[in-house]
């Protein structure tokens, strides 16, 4: 796989504070990452370091295959940063212009990325007279100007009402369709659950888990479980091999397995021993749990 | 180089305040330079002619348009430190660094707008000088014409040593009005470390020489004491009052001096900076 960042025991230490320590994982093409951790975890140095506006303390980085500057790479890399940042007396189309300069690209899809946020109309309009939602929909088309090999997004749907959150969501899911690689800094964990396939999950700047989000804890998902006879359930499943940890919640049993198990194979099981279920659903933790899971054990 | 200079004119041109700012940097010393010019009849009192006085002369009329004009400076200076300020308040500096302009280039963009802006005034104030010295002087040979055109030489580089102080206080404090007020510090400052020279050296002289080495001093001296040449012109007897107005070699090397300087600390400041 081709890697487009490669970071390597990155440290950075803002005087006593270390934000980021000892930092190390790569980017590769194709995929979509997600950094998941709570606030102040290190999510944005991270991102203004390997953007060139933080200094780093320790350790390195290096964009696509090493010999390509920084400030020459981030040409190729689409970023956006917390807040959107345009000049407030600029309309649309003019900021849009300046970014071209910048980067050293045409002018001729300014149109067209603006049609992709649906801000086509508003073009000529100045920049201070947009909403928060329009103003992070403008820097979205901002960074796909130069078609980027690479998006970075950190936290796009702060401060957005739902319709703004939705847009912006079905924006980033029509860019990763398209086969651009994705980096997605957040703290809202469904977000990154219904975009990502990687994850890299950070606790005060230190690296919990960097992976496939589906492989992020050992576990083999649990059963959710209802029936009649309820207490002679939870004896059998307390006695079975398979079965690790039982949690009762009113009418509601969760059985978390040791070994892996199908659901028609457990059915089947409880059916012989003469146990009729009224509800079973097999499930894997959702990313939420499987996060405060990792984040809680170390 | 051009792409910088593109960036930065994009920035200004579209900044109101900044056009206005602009415009009138340029266009009142010349509104003042032609009316100055031009014989103004006092309701038929008397007549006042500045030209009668002799200060459009060549060759002392580059001394005088070049000292005079250089005060409009503080109005480029507003939008030098503004183009800064600005970058911080609207946090447009670290998208420029996101969307690939090198801290190094960023500075340079400011700078080479910088030079560029000094050498229109400058040859703005040539033109106009050169034009109205030829409808008022009583000498008009090429040799006394071009005699002290290194005035010129003088004005730009006083210009471009005073807006590259003036980038650098805008990079230290990140706000304009903080380092137009920086400025006056500076001037403060200067005074200080004069009297604080008298005191050590023992001598007003001593104390003087240490204070040509002193930013806005040394861009004072580039061109200094036109009054004292528009007496002298009046008075040739009085040669035992010596005042040295010409315009030094050295004088210009200690200004380059600072202006490099300037130009080093702002990028090293915004290098060492977390944005």
């Amino acid at each position: 796989m081709e890697p487009i960042l490669t970071i390597n025991n990155l440290t950075k230490k803002f005087g006593y504070l270390t934000a980021v320590k000892d930092l190390s994982f790569t980017i590769n093409k194709g995929n979509v990452y997600g950094i998941l951790g709570p606030n102040g975890s290190g999510k944005s140095t991270t991102l203004g370091i390997v953007l060139n506006v933080v200094n780093k303390t320790q350790g390195d980085f290096h964009w696509f295959d090493g010999n390509t500057s920084t400030h020459d790479a981030l040409k190729q890399v689409g970023a956006i940063i917390e807040r959107p940042n345009f000049y407030p007396y600029m309309t649309a189309e003019q900021n849009l212009k300046l970014v071209c300069r910048i980067k050293g690209v045409d002018q001729s899809k300014i149109d067209e990325k603006l049609a992709v946020v649906g801000l086509l109309d508003r073009k000529d309009h100045k920049f201070r007279t947009f909403s928060l939602g329009m103003k992070q929909r403008l820097a979205i088309a901002s960074a796909l100007l130069n078609d980027p090999e690479i998006l970075i997004l950190d936290e796009p749907t702060n401060g957005l009402d739902p319709q703004g959150i939705h847009q912006i969501r079905q924006i980033i899911k029509d860019i990763a369709a398209n086969g651009t690689t994705i980096l997605l800094a957040s703290h809202l964990l469904d977000e990154v659950e219904k975009v990502c396939s990687h994850v890299v999950v950070l606790r005060k700047g230190e690296k919990l888990y960097a992976g496939r989000v589906d492989e992020m804890i050992s576990s083999h998902g649990f059963f959710e479980l209802k029936a009649e006879k309820h207490d002679e359930l939870i004896g059998l499943l307390e006695l079975h091999s398979n079965i690790g940890k039982v949690k009762v919640e009113g009418e509601l049993i969760t059985a978390f397995l040791n070994e892996p198990m199908s659901a028609s194979e457990f059915n089947k099981l409880m059916f012989d021993k003469g146990i009729l279920l009224s509800h079973l659903v097999k499930r894997k933790e959702s990313l939420e749990e499987q996060f405060l899971q990792l984040t809680d054990n170390q | 180089m051009l792409r910088l200079i593109k960036i930065e004119f994009q920035k200004l041109w579209l900044n109101k305040v900044s056009v206005v700012l602009i415009f009138i940097s340029f266009i009142l010393p010349f509104t003042v330079l032609i009316l100055s010019s031009i014989k103004i009849n006092f309701f038929g009192f008397f007549t006042l002619e500045l030209g009668e006085l002799g200060i459009f002369n060549f060759p002392i009329i580059w001394h005088i348009t070049t000292f005079f004009a250089s005060y409009f400076k503080f109005f480029f200076a507003i939008v030098v430190v503004s183009m800064i300020g600005n970058e911080y308040s609207n946090k447009t500096l670290k998208q420029n660094l996101i969307d690939g302009l090198s801290k190094k280039e960023f500075v340079l963009s400011k700078f080479y707008t910088i030079v560029f802006f000094s050498l229109c005034a400058t040859l703005l104030i040539g033109i106009a000088t050169f034009v109205i010295g030829m409808y008022y002087s009583s000498y008009t040979e090429a040799t006394i014409i071009f005699r002290e055109v290194e005035f010129l030489l003088a004005y730009f580089v006083k210009l471009v040593g005073f807006f590259s102080l003036c980038l650098f206080f805008g990079m230290l404090v990140k706000r304009s009005a903080f380092a137009l007020a920086f400025l006056v510090v500076l001037y403060i400052l200067e005074w200080i470390i004069f009297w604080a020279a008298i005191y050590i050296s023992g001598t007003v002289e001593m104390a003087f020489k240490v204070k040509g080495f002193l930013p806005l001093e040394s861009m004072y001296n580039l061109i200094n004491q036109p009054i004292q040449r528009i007496v002298m012109t009046k008075f040739p007897e009085k040669t035992d009052i010596i005042y040295d107005y010409a315009v030094h070699w050295y004088e210009i090397a200690i200004v380059l001096g600072w202006t490099a300087l300037f130009v080093f600390l702002s990028y090293q400041l915004l290098k060492k900076r977390d944005l």
